[in-house]
């Protein structure tokens, strides 16, 4: 089926309504942008979710992820005035819900690191329609993660003892310890993350400053935008302050979930004593992550009409990241139990033998059932360019996610080395409470962000635009090649993109 | 379009956001480290007494020894605060009209003990035990400083977790004989080699434990 870019909307439906473009043409590459010609109109599609009333299931989901915050509020507080007995914790079962929460959490945040910077050095010009809020994402969820170690420690006001800072007790971590290395992991992943993204938003902010019409939207944006008035020189740094922070956040991708895979694979309790645990939790993490990045793109696109910048394409190569990964993740499942019987290890055999058919079997069986079956149906173009299939499907893998952290964690403390030791984690309603209440923080800050801030890169999706390409007007009969004939649909050629050229062209005087 | 550029002016505060943003961590940690640390709060502390016992007078001067007041310090952890009546050993004799001895006599007439403030707190979480320190070596100046020179006692020593350690991790210098433990003037390391003390180490068997449940039990 072609691709039909030419299709003429009306402004009212503009955005709303979906075209495939996930068929290639012949000769070159479907667009990643839809139903537009011109840079302004791309600019005017972002810029006015910001400026305008939200719709009003904005409101009502603002309203109910505000309710779970204040819920979230109550657990973390009763928590910390009565102390981490109102969790289910109790002896083998030390880690549960937090730690389960935590590393949930973190590995979503993987996927806008990936889009952000792998995706950037690869040069994949389809993350431009995505980036923006699946760094975004990772930042909120990275906030979520970096709650549940703060409150798990019990004392929350001696929590400043996870750094390495000087003091009168001559106390330091534990270098040696992985949970150290992970405060690091994490602190240095955040940080990195946040400043790419801010970097990466600053023109943007600038179109918004420009576009303002109130008083204090000029001032709030113009403070925001730290000064951007779009010059070449501006545009020189830009880009080189965005290429090393992409090299800087590359290893990030790789090394944050390797060294939260280290919490457990460097102890000795068999089920976390595996030497596959790094590659697998990352591969797990971009799994979950991508799952997440699609989970939220799908209404987001729904609701703000956005779907001519994130196109079908876009979410059937997510789809795509997410079966191979899930791939991955399933590999790894059936290696760890290829492992458990291969080592004659007894007590690695009874740790996976006891994670499927053990007290906790249910939660094993949701996970394969979620992580590795699932999935698969990605295998059809059907599903992968099917909305409601693949949000359906998206969900089901956060759940699958949710639970693989659980089955890791709990079904291996709660049966160990020593059986009359053995016990069952139940959680409290604190349990369940502060996890939901998670999502409550994290929906607050993604929907403020959707409001509020350019969610998607309108400089960078301008550059994918077959406009920002010279090649594409047919002006340069030299350069040979299979051109589309209609210019300005029609497919850059083998020409390196161009980043630079399009993106001073808005909002700017 | 008008739009908000920064004004000229912020250009000049410019290089002070940046020196104090990078700053500021530091500074924090300094003020946690140094501010907040029991040697800046707690030492010094010197509270007025109910009565104004001094100590420089009684030990520096007329010579009492500690364990004349402090009975328990060679058995027990804690080294006893004394009941009026030790007091009264020598005060039934002695400045027997003496108007800052007023509550001191009224204590003994009603037998409700004098509420000293004390000086030297530990935390609950943290075991301390004197016999095992002053049987072995240990003077009491090494923490209480030397309370024969002092009007009003206080708090010599920050009596925080670092400087425990201090002497746990090299205790050879802190170590005297025992005949000597509560002579405050002596000091070991003008009046013995380390060679002498080290020997001592091996006499009294010092070996310092530095795990956590030495004192947090």
């Amino acid at each position: 089926m072609p691709s039909k870019p030419s299709m003429h909307l009306s402004s009212a439906t503009k955005g709303f309504v979906d075209t495939d473009n996930t068929e290639q043409p012949i000769g070159g590459r479907a667009p990643l942008v839809l139903n537009m010609h011109r840079f302004g109109e791309v600019t005017h599609q972002v810029c006015r979710v910001a400026e305008s009333k939200p719709p009003l299931a904005w409101y009502v989901a603002f309203v109910i992820c505000l309710g779970m915050l204040g819920f979230l509020g109550i657990c973390v507080n009763y928590l910390i005035f009565t102390g981490v007995g109102v969790w289910g914790l109790n002896n083998p079962v030390m880690w549960a819900y937090d730690i389960t929460n935590f590393v949930f959490w973190v590995g979503i945040g993987h996927a806008g690191t990936l889009i952000s910077a792998i995706l950037f050095l690869f040069r994949q010009k389809w993350r431009t329609g995505i980036n923006r809020f699946a760094e975004a994402m990772t930042i909120f969820a990275v906030i979520c993660a970096g709650l549940f170690p703060g409150i798990h420690v019990g004392r929350v006001w001696l929590a400043y003892w996870l750094f390495p800072l000087p003091n009168s007790m001559e106390m330091w971590p534990q270098f040696r310890s992985p949970l150290l290395w992970d405060v690091f992991a994490v602190s240095t992943y955040f940080t990195v993350s946040l400043v790419f993204w801010y970097i990466g938003m600053v023109p943007d902010l600038a179109t918004l400053r420009d576009r303002a019409k109130g008083k204090f939207q000029q001032f709030a944006y113009g403070l925001a935008a730290i000064g951007w008035r779009g010059s070449m020189r501006h545009w020189h740094r830009y880009e080189v302050a965005y290429l090393l922070l992409a090299a800087l956040a590359t290893p990030l991708v790789l090394s944050v979930h390797s060294v939260v895979s280290f919490d457990f694979a460097v102890s000795q309790v068999p089920g976390w004593h595996t030497t596959i645990f790094p590659p697998y939790f990352v591969a797990g993490a971009i799994f979950s992550g991508f799952a997440m990045v699609v989970s939220l793109a799908v209404p987001a696109r729904e609701l703000f009409g956005l779907k001519d910048l994130i196109t079908l394409r876009h979410l059937d190569n997510m789809n795509k990241i997410i079966l191979l990964t899930g791939c991955m993740v399933g590999y790894a499942y059936s290696m760890e139990f290829f492992i458990a019987w291969y080592s004659g290890a007894m007590y690695e055999k009874f740790a996976f033998v006891n994670r499927a058919f053990g007290q906790y079997w249910w939660a094993y069986w949701i996970m394969v059932s979620c992580n590795v079956i699932t999935p698969q149906l990605f295998w059809f173009k059907k599903v992968r360019t099917s909305i409601p299939l693949m949000f359906i499907l998206s969900i089901f893998v956060n759940v699958g996610m949710w639970f693989e952290r659980f089955v890791i964690i709990v079904t291996s403390l709660a049966n160990d080395f020593l059986p009359s030791s053995w016990d069952q984690f139940v959680p409290t309603w604190v349990d369940i409470g502060t996890m939901v209440g998670a999502f409550g923080l994290f929906g607050v800050l993604f929907l403020l962000f959707c409001r509020y801030l350019p969610m998607i890169a309108i400089a960078e999706v301008k550059a994918v635009m077959p406009e920002a390409d010279p090649h594409a007007h047919g002006a340069h009969a030299h350069h040979g090649g299979p051109h589309d004939s209609h210019a300005g649909h029609g497919v850059p050629s083998g020409a390196m993109p161009a980043l630079r050229d399009p993106r001073s062209s808005e909002g700017q005087p | 379009m008008s739009r908000f550029l920064f004004p000229r002016w912020t250009n000049a505060i410019l290089p002070f956001i940046l020196v104090t943003g990078a700053i500021m961590p530091l500074y924090a940690v300094l003020v946690v480290a140094y501010g907040f640390s029991p040697k800046t709060i707690d030492a010094g502390y010197m509270p007025t007494q109910p009565v104004p016992y001094s100590h420089a007078l009684h030990v520096g001067k007329l010579g009492l020894d500690c364990r004349y007041c402090h009975t328990t310090v060679e058995r027990t952890s804690f080294a006893a605060v004394p009941p009026t009546q030790t007091c009264m050993n020598c005060h039934t004799q002695i400045h027997r009209e003496s108007p800052k001895l007023a509550e001191v006599r009224s204590s003994y007439e009603t037998g409700m003990p004098i509420e000293w403030v004390k000086v030297h707190k530990l935390p609950d979480y943290s075991y301390f035990n004197h016999a095992a320190h002053v049987n072995r070596g240990v003077s009491c100046v090494e923490c209480h400083g030397r309370v024969d020179q002092m009007e009003v006692v206080y708090r010599h020593s920050p009596l925080a977790m670092g400087w425990c350690l201090e002497c746990h991790r090299d205790p050879i210098d802190r170590l005297r004989p025992v005949s000597q433990i509560t002579n405050l003037a002596w000091d070991q390391r003008t009046e013995m080699t380390r060679e002498q003390r080290e020997a001592l180490a091996t006499q009294y068997h010092i070996n310092p434990s530095e795990n956590c449940s030495t004192c947090h039990r």
